[in-house]
């Protein structure tokens, strides 16, 4: 590439509460390029594209489009200077038809002109045609099956013409020849000069398409360079698996392994058209610490959900024997499944103090007093803490807090969700290091949700591998380094 | 969708049409009824501009409409100004007293919006019982000029103003700028991404909504020859225009008018029910918002589209 980049990023840097978002952060972006952007979840990789549209503001570092700096700028301000973004998630206007949805796009941004022009309709069916809905143009669409809905949240991002796209997820929920369509759409993009950037989780996904691949982790960029170079730095493999994969030696669990505590049975669940989960199995035994490892979009959280009752799915979820379709999410809770999720859920504006509190709300005071002392011996960070407001600690510290107000729900089972997410390697240390006193001191059942293989692998009886919305390998954690490893990233 | 228009076009052209020609058979009190549901009318239809398009609740249509009606009340009984001039200098008023609420109050979000503009009701139904010596206070005040002494002549100018109005807000909600308008009202992070000014278009939302509630209630005034707190100020009728909305149906704009007639002329047929009146009236009410919480216009066309 030579000349001046169409989009200049300098010095980025966002901070929410006590957490860090994105820090330092510098790229290129030339006009007539595809770029990934790559990065687990909670990298910065989704702020660093909601702070270049202006959806939310930077705390420093300049955005700047053909040299203007648009930093601060508000959001309908930078569309209009040339800078499109198809969201992963669409909410089209249900009453107007896809044409409609299409020609709102190109509607200019005053209050006077009452009329569409005819032109913008024309223009609005031409584009609808290149992005292959000709055949739909009159339809609603919650009619419409999920990868034409993705079709017209292009048509819509690129209706006015923009000098920079960026795409959130642009292949999450489709099928194979799905995605081949849309590759050739988004050549296409690239074909008319545009800038195009694709925020993706995996370098996978994005491979085939990037024309330069650069990966973020802790709000920082890792690594930049083709999708082959990226996917063999070091640095990469570390974030993403965790480096080399080792086996740590685990006491084997004190009890028989008779006992099945979580019992999941051809589990599916739908998001609208998409499927998140096809036909999941898996088992948990009492004391057991078992694992579910696979990229971000593969379908643990989705799971996870399921299990506790905050999304609607076929086939069967058992605990303990009983089942749990029928129950609520809170009545799940006291049944002893506690999940902590990966978005923390802290209440924010309450003291360190006060969410372990109501963690341990159901307790006897002096239960409660004895649990709170135990907490706190375990993180002793949130002790110094107590006082503070939930959302001004670190990230690592909000994830202690939310593992610790899941441990004073006294659980049977466990449902961690993700605590590596977005986390510093010396942190990564801290919890693994109370995971593993969890396990000697404690009876304690955990199902572990992790895209960091090496955080889960030590604590693990037995893995499973997720992989869009399927189980793909089942076995032994020894196991892994031979028969996934390779085939994971 | 052009049928579902034309068909529409008939309907609403037979409901004016027999409208027009109720005077010739029905009594002076129900055209009295009638003439002040037709008001009502504008003032749900300009609710659901806000409501139903630009995804903002306003809890206090009556501030706009007490603005209004109070001005041109004011003006009319202190200073004997011509009808015209008061209710041009009411609207006018109440798109001030609009703007003054609405640029400060869309700065917050989600619920506090709607607190604002209800604190808004409250501050003004204070202003005038202080300013009692030309507000009348609590206990109101009388206009000189009415808009006519027929019974007739007022339903047919309250016909037209309704028809006037429904016209106009239809058509501005049909308009390229009721899709915008949509658009940010349902999201409004998508909306700016687009590239439009939100909060730029939800602010002329509130002014059209203030204009059409503002020229309305100094209408009603010079229909009723009083104006009270009671009438075009209090909390009470505030609830009222938003059941009527929402029974009509959300995001339909005529919905609303036919809501608010519906709902007028129920509590009046109901009232030989005494106390029970109002308990069956809002029972229905809450049983639409229930079971039809897209109205029962709203529903009905959700029908027509899914077939």
């Amino acid at each position: 590439m030579t000349g001046e980049a169409r989009l200049q990023v300098r010095d980025l840097g966002k901070r929410f509460g006590g957490v860090v978002a994105v820090k330092s952060m510098s790229l290129d972006l030339h006009a007539g390029e595809i770029v990934g952007l790559i990065g687990p979840n909670g990298s910065g990789k989704s702020t660093v594209m909601s702070l270049i549209m202006g959806l939310i503001r930077p705390n420093t570092g300049t955005i700047r489009l053909d040299g203007i700096d648009i930093a601060s700028w508000p959001a309908h301000r930078i569309a209009r200077a040339g800078v499109s973004i198809v969201f992963q998630h669409s909410r089209p206007l249900q009453r107007q038809t896809v044409l409609e949805n299409i020609k709102l796009a190109l509607l200019p941004d005053s209050l006077l002109r009452l009329a569409t022009e005819a032109s913008a309709a024309e223009r609005a069916r031409t584009i609808a045609e290149q992005v292959g809905l000709g055949e739909v143009l009159h339809r609603h669409p919650w009619t419409l099956p999920f990868a034409d809905l993705r079709r017209m949240e292009l048509a819509k991002a690129v209706a006015r013409d923009p000098k920079v796209v960026l795409i959130d997820e642009p292949f999450a929920g489709l099928t194979a020849a799905e995605i081949k369509i849309f590759s050739d759409l988004i050549r296409t993009l690239r074909d008319e000069g545009r800038a195009v950037l694709l925020v993706d989780h995996s370098v996978k996904s994005v491979a085939a398409l990037a024309d330069r691949v650069i990966a973020m982790y802790l709000g920082e960029r890792i690594a930049e360079g083709s999708a082959e170079t990226v996917m063999q730095n070091e640095t990469v493999r570390r974030v993403y698996i965790g480096g080399k994969i080792e086996d740590v030696e685990r006491k084997a669990p004190s009890t028989a392994r008779d006992a099945t505590l979580l019992d999941i049975d051809e589990v599916e669940v739908f998001y609208g058209k998409a499927n998140a989960l096809e036909r999941v199995s898996l088992r948990v035994q009492q004391d057991e610490f078992v694992s579910i490892v696979g990229l971000n979009g593969a379908g643990k959280t989705t799971l996870f959900n399921a299990i506790s009752g905050l999304v609607p799915y076929r086939g069967a979820i058992r605990f303990a024997g009983g089942d749990l379709k029928n129950l609520s999410a809170a009545a799940i809770a006291r049944a002893g499944v506690v999940h902590c999720p990966e978005t923390r859920e802290l209440f924010g504006h309450m003291s360190v103090r006060e969410n372990l509190e109501l963690g341990g709300g159901h307790l006897a005071k002096t239960v409660r007093q004895h649990k709170l002392a135990w907490v706190f011996d375990l993180f002793p960070i949130l002790e110094q803490r107590q006082a503070q407001a939930a959302r001004t600690l670190s990230g690592g510290e909000q994830q202690m807090l939310a593992l610790g107000r899941a441990l004073m729900m006294q659980p049977k089972l466990l449902v961690l969700d993700e605590p590596t997410l977005g986390l510093a390697p010396v942190i990564l240390g801290l919890l693994s290091k109370a995971i593993e006193r969890l396990r000697r001191e404690h009876s304690l059942t955990l199902l572990l949700a992790e895209q960091n293989v090496t955080f889960a692998l030590p604590h693990s009886d037995r893995v499973y591998v997720l992989d869009h919305g399927r189980i793909t390998w089942h076995g032994e954690p020894a196991r892994f380094a031979d028969e996934m490893s390779t085939g994971y990233l | 969708m052009s049928f579902f228009r034309s068909r529409l076009f008939w309907i609403a052209a037979v409901i004016v049409v027999i409208a027009a020609l109720l005077p010739f058979w029905l009594s002076a009190y129900l055209l009295g009824i009638l003439t002040a549901a037709y008001y009502f009318g504008v003032f749900a239809m300009a609710w659901d501009l806000l409501f139903g398009f630009a995804g903002e609740v306003n809890f206090g249509p009556t501030f706009l409409i007490g603005l209004g009606a109070y001005t041109a009340a004011i003006l009319n009984a202190n200073y004997g100004l011509p009808i015209l001039v008061c209710v041009i200098a009411g609207a006018f008023s109440a798109v001030v007293g609009g703007i003054l609420l609405a640029v400060p109050a869309l700065r917050l979000r989600g619920p506090y919006f709607g607190l604002v503009t209800l604190v808004a009701v409250l501050l003004l139904q204070n202003c005038i019982v202080i300013f009692a010596g030309i507000t009348g206070g609590e206990i109101g005040m009388t206009v000189p000029d009415v808009l006519s002494i027929d019974a007739d002549v007022n339903y047919w100018y309250a016909l037209a103003f309704l028809v006037l109005c429904a016209a106009l807000l239809y058509g501005l909600s049909r308009s390229a700028v009721g899709l915008i308008l949509q658009a940010s009202g349902q999201d409004a992070v998508g909306a700016a991404a687009l590239g439009f000014n939100v909060t730029k278009h939800k602010i002329a939302a509130f002014c059209v909504s203030a204009l059409f509630s503002g020229t309305a209630g100094a209408m009603l005034i010079f229909y009723m020859g009083t104006a009270s707190i009671n009438t075009v100020i209090d909390v009470s009728i505030a609830v009222q225009i938003i059941i009527a909305a929402v029974l009509g149906g959300r995001r339909t704009i005529l919905g609303a008018a036919l809501g608010a007639v519906f709902l007028i002329v129920a509590n009046e047929f109901l009232r030989p029910l005494g106390q029970l009146n109002t308990f069956v009236v809002s029972a229905v009410a809450l049983a639409v918002i229930l079971f039809f919480p897209d109205g029962l216009i709203g529903y009905a066309l959700h029908r027509s589209e899914r077939e």
